[in-house]
């Protein structure tokens, strides 16, 4: 009996591997199956939000969309931070940079300016647009303060990061000053796409609800799925490159990479144009989505958030960027904000109004939470950083380096020389 | 004419001057020792032929080429490649990543194999680690992935500082037997130390530097047995 139950391997080299094609999922590969089970969830997810709010999942997929614009955010600062280890703490500059290229370019708001014209270009074509003026201006940024390392460039990036909202600001004849921009053109569907043979309006038609207005969340929900998609194939195969693998010397040894021959400011370069590119991406998005861009939506704060998800996902891992920025965006736009009138409720049915009650110094405990938020998102963040430091998925190399240091310490052999 | 030749450097940090009028050559197929104490400008020397710091005066030429002003990444393409003081491997990535690294100046994917065949049957034991990331191998094997990854980049001229650093005495015989075997191979080198029993030993000519100054310069065999080198550096 016992013989039996042994499990013996199955036969053939090849095992836990999926053909589809010309790819080969690797099913025993760790990131495969985070990727993997991320296009499942992101792909079920409107229709379990429905089912779940008994179909009044409409808030909470665009609530998802927007977390779509912060993984992107993540993903393109995580080249910057995470593979050539340059800390930018003005990453929001280039996002407004996105937002504003769309806001300027898709909206009445030029005819108000000097100019007197207003343009309309289609947000397909913005996306490319805004993808290379916020590129352009990483580059501008980058070409003179990338000679600087480390804490230096900290410090320029975050004068960066206040110059530019600021500018926008000041600017109020071309940008709205304060007010920001509104009413922003919606994305519309080619007509190739959306013409009488798509469907529209019929029971089966495949694009039928692809028409981007806030009565409609899905649409904007699939657009970022794309959009995060082909940021996420592109970022991959980055990485994996020979300019990859530069940013990468770069983070480890600058000076040893100069040696074998890396050109260290073109390469740095590079990486701060690719994360600007990426944030121009997102920044067109959240542009059309919201209808609206302010110099508020850019201010120091979003910087520092999109650094807090890269580093509790795990700096420099793909999947552990998408994962933390997921979380952070949840636990600080969704649980948080809800927590006061999770306690009311809670509150309410168990019978303990009391406490709930403000009396003296003592706001009552709902209130009392909502003024705790960031304690409590302080304390999330320190618990995880305590409990997991290379970040929830951390990159391979961070495993690697753990355990080889635990082995030896372990072993006694630390400081050992040949 | 030598293939690598220092006219007249000097060199500073800031205001302080670390190089003063140091001239030196390499010819082809020579091993030739930098010998002097901490601080003597040898690393800086090292530094100013790789274009990591430019010399405020004098000429650096390399087969009759000017490269005094060249940035390091150039230089490395014309041919010269180091491995650094300390090794400065890239901690957290893999051997064989570490490997490809130093062939980033080439784009002949069948000579970076054949490189890394040579690296291998040279240096058996980088060859078992490739796979571990390079931070965590021990000092003697991360000094031969240094070593090896500068030979990926094909050097013409190839420039060791301090490999014997900081290694039990074993490791340090089959560095400089490793050494040796490189330089058999045809390739010149420039080899820093302040191991001056071992370098006078292995080299063909040296150089003698103290404050930044060349004192003294001859074959190595010559200079091992002259009364102020033994005095000063072979504790004689």
């Amino acid at each position: 009996m016992s013989s039996a139950t042994v499990a013996r391997p199955r036969p053939g080299p090849r095992r836990g591997r999926i053909r589809i094609g010309r790819f080969t999922l690797n099913l025993r590969d760790r990131d495969t199956v985070i990727y993997l089970a991320l296009a499942i969830g992101a792909l079920a997810f409107p229709t379990v939000a429905d089912f779940v709010t008994g179909g009044a999942g409409g808030s909470i997929v665009l609530l998802a969309a927007d977390a779509g614009v912060y993984v992107l955010l993540a993903l393109g600062l995580n080249v910057v931070v995470g593979f050539a280890g340059l800390l930018d703490l003005g990453y929001a500059a280039f996002f407004a940079i996105g937002a504003y290229t769309y806001a300027l370019m898709a909206s009445g708001a030029l005819f108000h300016t000097p100019l007197h014209h207003a343009i309309h270009i289609p947000f397909w074509l913005l996306l490319v647009v805004g993808v290379m003026i916020a590129a352009t201006a990483g580059a501008l940024l980058g070409a003179p303060t990338l000679r600087l390392r480390g804490d230096y460039l900290a410090i320029v990036t975050l004068g960066f990061g206040e110059i530019v909202p600021r500018v926008f600001r000041n600017a109020g004849d071309w940008t709205g000053g304060i007010n920001g921009l509104s009413a922003l053109d919606n994305p519309v569907l080619p007509y190739w796409v959306d013409g009488p043979w798509a469907g529209v309006g019929e029971q089966f038609g495949i694009v039928k609800d692809l028409i981007f207005s806030v009565a409609n969340p899905t649409a904007w929900y699939v657009l970022m799925l794309i959009l995060v998609g082909i940021s996420v194939v592109m970022l991959n195969n980055l990485r994996k490159s020979r300019l990859g693998r530069a940013w990468m010397a770069i983070r480890e040894d600058e000076t040893a990479a100069q040696a074998m021959g890396i050109n260290t400011v073109s390469t740095k370069l590079l990486a701060f144009a690719m994360g600007a590119a990426t944030s121009g991406f997102a920044g067109c998005f959240y542009g059309a989505k919201l209808s609206l861009v302010s110099p508020e939506n850019f201010q120091f704060q979003v910087s520092i958030t999109i650094l807090v998800m890269i580093v509790l996902g795990g700096m420099g891992s793909m999947p552990g960027v998408i994962v933390g920025s997921l979380t952070v965006y949840l636990i600080l736009f969704k649980i948080l904000p809800d927590a006061p009138n999770q306690v009311h409720s809670l509150l309410a049915t168990t019978g303990f109004t009391a406490i709930d009650q403000p009396t003296g110094d003592w706001p009552g405990l709902g209130e009392f939470v909502s003024r705790l938020k960031f304690l409590l998102f302080g304390l999330i963040l320190v618990t995880t950083m305590l409990l997991r430091p290379g970040g929830l998925i951390p990159s391979r190399a961070e495993i690697d380096v753990e355990r080889a240091a635990k082995e030896t310490s372990a072993l006694g052999l630390e400081g050992a020389q040949g | 004419m030598a293939l690598l030749e220092l006219k007249g450097i000097d060199a500073f940090y800031a205001r302080i001057q670390a190089l003063h009028g140091v001239s030196l050559t390499v010819d082809r197929g020579e091993i030739v020792a930098l010998i002097g104490s901490n601080g003597a400008g040898k690393t800086t020397t090292l530094r100013t032929i790789s274009g990591l710091m430019h010399p405020a005066a004098g000429t650096i030429t390399f087969d009759g080429r000017d490269i005094s002003s060249t940035p390091p990444h150039r230089v490395v393409q014309l041919g010269i490649c180091q491995a650094p003081e300390g090794r400065r491997l890239f901690q957290r990535l893999t051997v064989q990543d570490n490997l490809e690294m130093g062939a980033y100046s080439r784009r002949d994917r069948g000579g970076i194999r054949d490189s890394l065949e040579k690296v291998f049957t040279l240096f058996p034991r980088v060859k078992e680690r490739r796979h571990q990331l390079a931070g965590t191998l021990s000092g003697g094997e991360q000094q031969m992935v240094a070593i090896s990854r500068a030979l990926m980049a094909n050097p013409r001229a190839l420039m060791l500082d301090e490999p014997s650093l900081g290694l039990a005495p074993l490791i340090v015989d089959t560095i400089f037997g490793i050494i040796n075997e490189i330089n058999s191979s045809g390739v010149p080198i420039l080899l820093v130390e302040q191991n001056a029993v071992k370098a006078l030993d292995v080299a063909h000519r040296a150089y003698v530097l103290e404050t930044g100054t060349i004192v003294q310069s001859g074959p190595g065999k010559e200079l091992a047995q002259s009364e102020e080198v033994q005095k000063a550096y072979l504790g004689i």
